[in-house]
């Protein structure tokens, strides 16, 4: 057997792509809407730390911002959050 | 393992890049999604990861994309441990044929309670026994969650799952859950260590302490998981902190055989007024609720009393009782 030595000569091998949204807009998903209270938020960024989707970015200046393409509603910032400034409110309201 | 203790602020973990991106199809409140971002954040320069089937995997690798954005290796649900250990092998061979720079390359492997307690535990015992340079995560949501919550060797007594239910005839889950922890301890290797999401600085601290070290090391995190806990999405992370405060997940530190608890754990071994009865952390899970009937009442003092043996131990293992 041959052994490849450029990449040209490889077998053809499938590659996932690494890519954001790899199960489209998860935002979809959402029954409860968080909202931040920036006057009450404290920019600790617990909120950040702890989303499990990676749905909550950060500006420049430290407070969170969040990415309801891809936030699932799951309620896991606001019940961390130590001065309760993120609300949960249905979507249709 | 390098004597200076790895230092690092909110701020420098905010400025690294996520490695596990959103959109991923993990439930709402999955904490193991939360964990693989934690992982992801103490990681030094290039790093390899392979994982074993389980909720992780299928959640974040939907043909074509991936939601990891480092080199990420698919097994089966046995052998994590023995991928880690070829991919090692096979960057010492690189290295030495020159193909490769000098430069250190880190494994991870993860697998989840199913993978490491049942089905991979051979792959592991070998792989750490040959003393491969690798850090084995394991993410416990106590249950085989993404096949349907069937029970494992790391479901708790007491809890319902598909293949244990709870009913008119058994409780739950007959038998305590395996503590797999020590027994990679009983392998003599340099570095295991339990972990919860909650105390993220501690998880990240001895991730990174876990890839630092010369040879295989063995991280136990544990992982709540709404659906199969029954348990609301919002509550994942205080589940987390839950278990920790009433000790059915006391975290510790065992390096070179020199048992450690962590700071969380040493708080509760100082104080044992903070210790909080099982009951607080079995109330919030619709797995336990049977537990809160008169049938089934007495089972709760016998989690109690498995807890406090256990954690009696490990105070005595750490030379604090």
């Amino acid at each position: 057997m041959k052994i490849p030595k450029t990449l040209k000569e490889m077998p053809l091998t499938p590659l996932s792509l690494p890519t954001i949204g790899s199960m489209g807009k998860t935002g979809t998903w959402r029954t409860f809407r968080p909202i931040i209270d920036y006057s009450k938020c404290t920019k600790c960024t617990l909120c950040w730390i702890y989303c499990p989707d990676a749905a909550i970015t950060r500006r420049d200046d430290d407070s969170p911002e969040i990415d309801y393409e891809y936030c699932k509603g799951c309620g896991i910032c606001a019940n961390e959050c130590p001065v309760k400034a993120i609300a949960m409110k249905r979507e249709e309201e | 393992m390098q004597s200076e203790e790895w230092k690092f602020t909110a701020k420098d973990i905010a400025e690294k890049p996520d490695l596990f991106m959103s959109g991923h199809r993990a439930c709402a409140g999955c904490a193991p999604a939360a964990v693989m971002r934690l992982i992801l954040k103490a990681t030094r320069g290039p790093t390899i990861v392979t994982m074993a089937t389980g909720c992780m995997e299928v959640v974040s690798t939907i043909y074509p994309y991936t939601s990891w954005a480092v080199p990420w290796l698919h097994t089966a649900f046995e052998n994590a441990a023995a991928n880690a250990s070829g991919i090692e092998a096979a960057i010492k061979v690189l290295r030495k044929k020159g193909r490769i720079k000098d430069e250190h390359v880190d494994v991870i492997a993860i697998a989840g309670d199913g993978g490491t307690y049942d089905i991979g535990i051979q792959a592991l015992s070998g792989a750490v026994e040959r003393g491969h340079d690798f850090l084995f995560v394991l993410y416990d949501n106590e249950a085989y969650m993404n096949t349907g919550i069937q029970r494992s060797g790391g479901t708790p007594l007491g809890a319902s799952t598909t293949t244990s239910p709870a009913g008119e005839v058994i409780p739950g889950k007959l038998e305590p859950k395996k503590p797999i922890a020590d027994i990679m301890v009983a392998h003599e290797i340099p570095y295991v260590a339990t972990a919860s999401p909650y105390y993220w600085r501690d998880l990240i601290i001895k991730v990174r302490k876990g890839l630092e070290v010369e040879g295989p090391a063995f991280l136990h995190v544990f992982a709540p998981c709404p659906r199969g806990w029954r348990s609301d999405p919002s509550k994942s992370i205080e589940l987390s902190r839950l278990a920790v405060e009433t000790c059915v997940f006391p975290l510790w530190e065992c390096i070179n055989g020199e048992y450690q608890l962590s700071a969380p754990s040493k708080v509760i071994a100082m104080a044992p007024q903070k210790k909080k009865p099982v009951k607080e952390y079995l109330a919030v899970q619709g797995r336990f609720r049977h537990l809160f009937t008169p049938k089934y009442e007495k089972l709760i003092d016998e989690i109690q009393r498995i807890t406090d043996m256990r954690w009696q131990k490990l105070l005595k293992k750490c030379g604090i009782a």
